[in-house]
């Protein structure tokens, strides 16, 4: 048998040819796109932002392409550095929902694009390798929407020194643990708390017996049963049924993936399993998959890091909370989410940073202009000076209720709880669940 | 005890799942050596369909059926006719790449129509309806109906494969399509259908996917894991080995899962390894390899 490789070239075809013909190629492409890529790079600003716009995580890049053309808007011939009008340019990677990608795209972006700074939102799969990236490379970096602790320790930082060109804003697992209890002391309950909690970083971080809720809840009085971490996704979760029903629950928390909540939930119809309080992240935290579960997601409760009701307005765009879910209604017909303040945050930041830096190809300066950001933003105040470590500022967060608020209407999200974070208000008291 | 006895019931009722996902994988394998990699995205694109059936007319979730089954079939026909057809006797990869591709641009169609936001049929009183079968037991009505469907998709196919002209044509064609073709079979027709078939059986599962839970784009693949290992528990070509495949899954899932929920899906797997390693054509063999 003749032995072939998939990847053997033919015949008078070096490896060495095909990469200078391949080197020629993309010097001809740059050459005709940009007459002149070295005085461009010098005037324009550029910002990388890598995202997961397809895969499991692409709901969070949903708001994505708004966001952008709103910021471009915003910004239209530039920004005003030290008197000098400089344009802006955003150069969108997609991570494909893949750590691995993410890296790759955050090395291209300041490889190939040679960008000034870069922007990521979604999780420790996208914000964690493409900060490493950006520390690496000396090139700063704004990320958000990933709770500080996977995101500072899961880097290895260290709190006595930080980190040299990263900055991160989002709120932590002790804001987690401490909205959820206060919310549930709202009602009267026996105390007994069933977890949901998958296999996966989140779930093992919110279950860990040291830095998790476990010790929180049992300093506070609460008995946890805790089956283990469900393996996602789980077409049936009647082992936890039959513990919760026979232990008594009547608060069910955890971090599930919207179905495995769906189906979770629907099984615990079907099984006659009725807590008075669900309080699960993810699975309730956007609108759309509270419509996918229907009319039984009404009493569902979800911590809440942004929502149209917040008090904070754009620095940006001056917009209010409600100003930019509408907005983004009107030009989209879809319904607001966390993630788009947060993304439009991101922007918010970096161009604060930007007007006060040295201009482009000065990473240092514009470093340093992040470092001393003092902004009030669309998520709340960012400030990387106040943070529990180096690097960090947190965002408030709350606790919300799905609620109806007239036979008829849709479901509403409603702050319920603010024990974390009190310059939010709350609109309405928690209910028990129908 | 009793909490044992209701963890093997709800296993079973899953597996029934299962066995509704593989029955349209068996078929195709069955009749034409295809490996469909493209068989959970289908699942995903008839709950779609449901979804925009459901919302376009305001239809009972559960008639929604009337609509994706014949979509379904027709776009099977078509698939296969139009583009299945050209891999045909090239092999088991060439088909296994075209579906993998089909998989993928799939996935990101529906992406791109439907974005990224988890959805679901809601079909009211339906998603939590039961039966209390004893005190401790209580069977849900749309579990017990999934269950039920896929009893009565095998047992029709079956009747199909041993009582009709249709059903003995697909056979004659899978043994052997080139004495078939002499006998005045068709057997790109004969595939074309079966095809059609196994996209109407897809289509019931998928809108029991679409009532029972939510779903987005993504949630193709790990079906098709599912019913390809039912598949292959059962034996392949044997559509009865098909539904004791899914059950048997659902069962060790169950099983694995009250022992530990990190061991559900595990326990699945687990067993799908020991029926390869004992018997490596499945439980329930019917088709030999040519």
């Amino acid at each position: 048998m003749r032995k072939t490789s998939l990847l053997s070239m033919p015949p008078g075809v070096t490896r060495r040819t095909m990469l200078k013909t391949g080197a020629g190629l993309a010097a001809l492409g740059a050459a005709s796109a940009f007459p002149a890529p070295f005085v461009r790079a010098a005037k324009t600003f550029k910002i990388g932002f890598v995202s997961p716009k397809t895969g499991p995580l692409a709901v969070f890049a949903e708001s994505d392409d708004f966001t952008m053309a709103q910021v471009m808007k915003a910004i239209g011939s530039g920004i005003t550095v030290d008197g000098a009008q400089i344009p802006v340019e955003i150069v969108y990677r997609d991570s494909q929902s893949s750590s691995n990608r993410a890296a790759e795209a955050a090395s291209e972006l300041i490889l190939d694009e040679g960008v000034d700074l870069v922007v990521a939102a979604s999780t420790p799969a996208t914000t964690n390798p493409v900060a490493d990236q950006c520390e690496v490379n000396g090139v700063p970096c704004i990320t958000n929407d990933t709770p500080w602790q996977p995101h500072f320790f899961g880097r290895g930082g260290d709190p006595a020194t930080g980190f040299e060109w990263t900055y991160h804003f989002f709120w932590g697992l002790e804001d987690i643990i401490g909205s959820f209890t206060s919310l549930w002391s709202n009602l009267e309950t026996n105390k007994v708390v069933g977890s949901l909690w998958p296999n996966d970083s989140d779930g093992n971080a919110w279950g860990d017996p040291k830095i998790g809720f476990p010790p929180v809840l049992a300093e506070q009085g609460y008995t946890l049963v805790d089956l283990g971490r469900f393996q996602s996704p789980a077409d049936d979760f009647t082992s936890y049924l039959i513990d919760f029903k026979a232990k008594g629950v009547e608060i069910v928390t955890g971090v599930a993936p919207p179905p495995d909540f769906a189906n979770f939930w629907a099984q615990a119809g079907q099984q006659g399993f009725k807590p008075k309080i669900a309080t699960v992240a993810k699975a309730s935290e956007f609108p759309a998959a509270i419509e996918a579960i229907g009319d039984r997601a009404e009493g569902l409760s979800v911590e809440v890091w942004w929502s149209p009701v917040h008090p904070f307005s754009s620095s940006l765009t001056g917009q209010s909370s409600a100003e930019l879910a509408a907005a983004y209604t009107a030009a989209t017909g879809r319904v607001w989410s966390m993630p788009l303040a947060f993304k439009h945050s991101l922007f918010e930041v970096a161009l604060d940073a930007m007007k006060r830096s040295a201009g482009p190809g000065e990473p240092e300066a514009l470093r340093d202009a992040i470092a001393a950001t003092n902004l009030a933003s669309i998520v709340g105040p960012v400030n990387f000076q106040t943070g529990p470590v180096p690097n960090i500022s947190k965002t408030p967060l709350v606790t919300g209720q799905w609620q109806r608020p007239a036979a008829g209407k849709p479901l509403e999200l409603v702050i319920v709880d603010n024990a974390m974070a009190k310059d939010i208000p709350v609109q309405a008291e928690l209910k028990p669940l129908p | 005890m009793i909490d044992w006895i209701n963890t093997l019931i709800q296993g079973l009722l899953t597996g029934g799942l299962y066995a509704l996902f593989a029955v349209g994988l068996s078929l195709a394998f069955g009749v034409m050596r295809l490996v469909n990699i493209a068989h959970g995205d289908l699942i995903i694109l008839a709950a779609y369909l449901a979804l925009v059936a459901v919302e376009a007319t305001g239809m009972p979730a559960l008639a929604a059926l009337l609509v994706v089954v014949p979509a379904m079939a027709l776009f099977g026909y078509g698939l296969q006719r139009g583009l299945l057809v050209h891999t045909v006797g090239k092999g088991l990869l060439s088909p296994l790449l075209v579906t993998f591709g089909l998989s993928i641009i799939l996935q990101n169609l529906m992406l791109e129509i439907f974005s990224a936001d988890s959805r679901g049929v809601q079909a009211g009183l339906l998603e939590t309806l039961s039966l209390e079968v004893v005190d401790g037991i209580t069977v849900g009505v749309l579990p017990l109906l999934i269950l039920a469907s896929a009893v009565v998709v095998v047992g029709g196919l079956q009747l199909l494969f041993s009582h009709t002209g249709l059903g003995r044509s697909f056979k004659a064609t899978s043994d052997d399509p080139e004495t078939a073709s002499l006998m005045g079979i068709d057997p790109k027709r004969v595939y074309a259908l079966a095809m059609g078939l196994a996209m109407a059986i897809v289509a019931i599962a998928g809108v029991y996917t679409a009532i029972r839970t939510s779903f987005d784009p993504l949630n193709g693949p790990s079906r098709l894991l599912f019913a390809f290992e039912a598949v292959i528990i059962g034996g392949l070509g044997s559509l009865w080995g098909t539904l004791a495949g899914g059950l048997i899954l659902g069962l060790s899932q169950a099983i694995g899962f009250r022992l530990d929920p990190g061991w559900g899906i595990l326990a699945s797997h687990l067993t799908f390894l020991a029926v390869l390693v004992v018997r490596p054509n499945g439980l329930f063999p019917r088709t030999r390899d040519r």
